[in-house]
């Protein structure tokens, strides 16, 4: 066989997953977003922008997906940064491994299951319950932003954590002695050496978790209840209750769409900041 | 044992100290990595530490550097106690072994890393100067921005050495500098290492395994094995006069004939082999009778004739071996009594008595004076 037919060959289940769950899928939703809906639900064929002229009607579930998004993002690069830093620089190599497993342990449990005890942990009984103990009283948890936040951050972790862990564990630890031996103290040299050079395992996790947050609605619908939430959950609502296809079919579009662009901006940032790399000294 | 001062030489008469160990011990768990260290480093000097992996030479600088603390004992830079101070404020720069330079930075702002981080902070315009003196150098002018993945190891050394000597330090650490470079590369940079030190008067402390790296460079040798000195003295000295069979091994290579001493006399003992033969020889350093002892003789203070010559002494060998070197010729010769030894004879000889074949019979002798006996250890 040729070096082509092999490559084709090697190539063939993954293009035809590609073809199938995707691209098929995606232009099956671009047509639906044009048509109508049905009298009884569904899709009727036609060419209309009026769905994409009704998006308005959902503008709460873009706005809270487009803050909530990112704020999460950086959430949990805020508290993974710490947490990877530790595992990878500071702890003892005999218990890294250990450590390890218990970031990734919870995750081995169902998200679903993980999301009630943050029902408990957030809810009447749970910390509002022991502030009103201490004398803070009227403290609400759940069913606010806040509460989606603390669950899509703690739900998004581990894709935060592994890269950045890979990235500094990677890190050559003679940099840090070059760095101290001329003249950084430790701060600085954290700042100039360890930082810049653990960003590509920053803009690995950000995007990652970026992404599936922008299609999330477990989390809001079960944290949120029903008061914040995401365009997954509008789509949930329109697909499933309202059946209405054309309609969510456009909000699905301009989801996509809206996801391409910020990606597509983000790779480009990243990628530019690359190429000066020495300009990240951020000093 | 060895007081490890310094001792002048005529060029660097008067120097003063720049760095010193004073009993330095480092522990590591069950490992005594250095034992009881005592040295001084004068300015200006370039002082290597010699000895095989696992010695100690390495703990040593980096005791040096700041990054390890030592278990016990002092160490001085100008005069003053720095067991304790942070490799960040030591005046003290390394040239790491694989360079360690920073991968997201260039070629110029590696350099001027050091420069970079002094406070109160320099100019602009002055780091700027100082890099491109230390690219000059260097002999990397123009590349600047290159990036330092991108450059050859001989390059990167030089970088690396860049970055170190632009922050002018009291002392220059380098450890294993020239391990990763080629044979051919690495006596370019010897000999450039050496240029750039005698310039610059930095003091130089070099660590090494090689033995050539640390006799063509140095101005003195510190020999090192499981943790400790065993001596420190200029290359001559360690060539000349080793203090035993090790250093002897150490530096340079030596023909060892092992027995034990007899007839210790001053400046002249013998080595009484086990067959009971005895071998007669300088004694350079104190020989204790009856105490294991070697006689030491060079390969290339043995004479190799095919007609015994009149002096006594002669032995009757066959060769073994023959290795044309150009300028010698390296022999393995085997004598009944002897055993094996080696023996490296100058072109010019060769000339005049023929080249010897493997099975030639032959005559090999050496003065008694160039062979010297030494303590086993």
């Amino acid at each position: 066989m040729t070096q082509r037919g092999r490559n084709l060959v090697l190539l063939a289940p993954a293009g035809a997953w590609f073809l199938v769950m995707l691209v098929v899928p995606l232009t099956v939703v671009l047509i639906f977003s044009f048509g109508e809906r049905g009298a009884a639900g569904g899709y009727v064929p036609a060419f209309t922008l009026d769905q994409y002229a009704n998006l308005p009607a959902r503008w709460t579930a873009f706005k809270n997906t487009l803050i909530l998004a990112p704020v999460g993002t950086l959430a949990a690069l805020l508290i993974a940064y710490p947490l990877a830093y530790f595992l990878a620089v500071r702890a003892d190599p005999k218990w890294k491994t250990l450590l390890l497993v218990l970031v990734i342990v919870p995750f081995w449990t169902s998200i679903l299951i993980r999301s009630y005890a943050w029902i408990f942990i957030l809810g009447g009984r749970g910390i509002p319950a022991l502030l009103d103990w201490i004398g803070i009283g009227g403290v609400r948890l759940i069913n606010t932003p806040f509460s989606v936040l603390v669950g899509i951050a703690y739900g998004y972790l581990p894709l935060m954590v592994f890269p950045i862990f890979v990235n500094l564990d990677r890190l050559d630890k003679r940099l840090l002695e070059a760095s101290s031996d001329l003249g950084a103290p430790p701060w600085r040299t954290f700042l100039q050496v360890t930082l810049p050079m653990s960003l590509p395992g920053v803009a690995t996790g950000c995007l990652l978790v970026f992404i599936l947050l922008m299609g999330e609605f477990l989390i809001p619908a079960l944290l949120g209840g029903g008061k914040v939430f995401f365009v997954g959950n509008a789509l949930v609502d329109l697909f499933l209750q309202s059946r209405n296809w054309a309609f969510g079919s456009a909000v699905a579009a301009t989801l996509v769409a809206i996801m391409l662009v910020t990606v597509t901006a983000y790779m480009r940032l990243i990628r530019r900041l690359g190429a000066q790399r020495e300009d990240v000294s951020l000093m | 044992m060895d007081d490890g001062g310094y001792k002048p030489g005529a060029s660097k008469s008067q120097a003063k100290i720049v760095a010193e160990l004073r009993g330095v011990s480092k522990r590591f768990g069950e490992v005594l990595a250095a034992d009881d260290l005592n040295l001084a480093i004068g300015e200006g000097e370039f002082l290597s530490f010699l000895g095989p992996s696992g010695c100690g030479k390495t703990t040593a600088l980096r005791m040096l550097a700041g990054f390890e603390t030592p278990t016990s004992g002092e160490v001085l830079l100008d005069g003053k106690v720095v067991n304790d101070l942070e490799p960040h404020r030591r005046p003290v720069n390394m040239v790491f072994q694989h360079y360690a330079l920073f991968p997201h930075l260039t070629v110029e702002r590696n350099i001027g890393y050091g420069l970079k981080q002094q406070r109160p902070k320099l100019p602009a315009a002055e780091i700027e100067r100082k890099v491109r003196e230390a690219l000059e150098i260097v002999r990397l002018e123009g590349f600047e921005n290159r990036r330092v993945w991108e450059m050859s190891g001989g390059q990167q050394q030089r970088v690396a050495l860049a970055r170190a000597i632009v922050n002018e330090p009291k002392l220059l650490l380098l450890d294993e500098p020239m391990a990763a470079l080629d044979r051919k590369l690495r006596k370019e940079m010897q000999i450039e290492l050496q240029n750039i030190q005698r310039r610059l008067g930095i003091t130089f402390v070099l660590v090494t395994h090689d033995q050539e790296e640390a006799l063509s460079m140095s101005d003195r040798i510190c020999i090192m094995r499981d943790g400790r000195i065993v001596q420190t003295g200029t290359p001559r000295e360690l060539y000349d006069r080793p203090r035993n069979r090790y250093v002897a091994g150490f530096v340079g290579t030596s023909n060892f004939f092992d027995g034990k001493a007899t007839n210790v006399n001053g400046t002249r003992a013998e080595v009484t082999l086990p067959n009971g033969m005895r071998l007669a020889g300088q004694a350079v350093s104190e020989i204790v009778p009856g105490r294991d002892a070697s006689l030491s003789v060079r390969p290339e203070q043995i004479r190799l004739e095919r007609a015994a010559s009149a002096k006594d002494g002669n032995l009757e060998v066959t060769v073994l071996n023959r290795i044309f070197l150009g300028e010698h010729t390296e022999y393995l010769v085997e004598n009944q009594s002897l055993g094996e030894f080696m023996v490296l004879t100058p072109r010019q000889a060769e000339l005049s008595d023929g080249p010897f074949n493997a099975g030639d019979v032959l005559y090999a002798s050496w003065d008694a004076d160039s062979a010297l006996v030494l303590d086993r250890d």
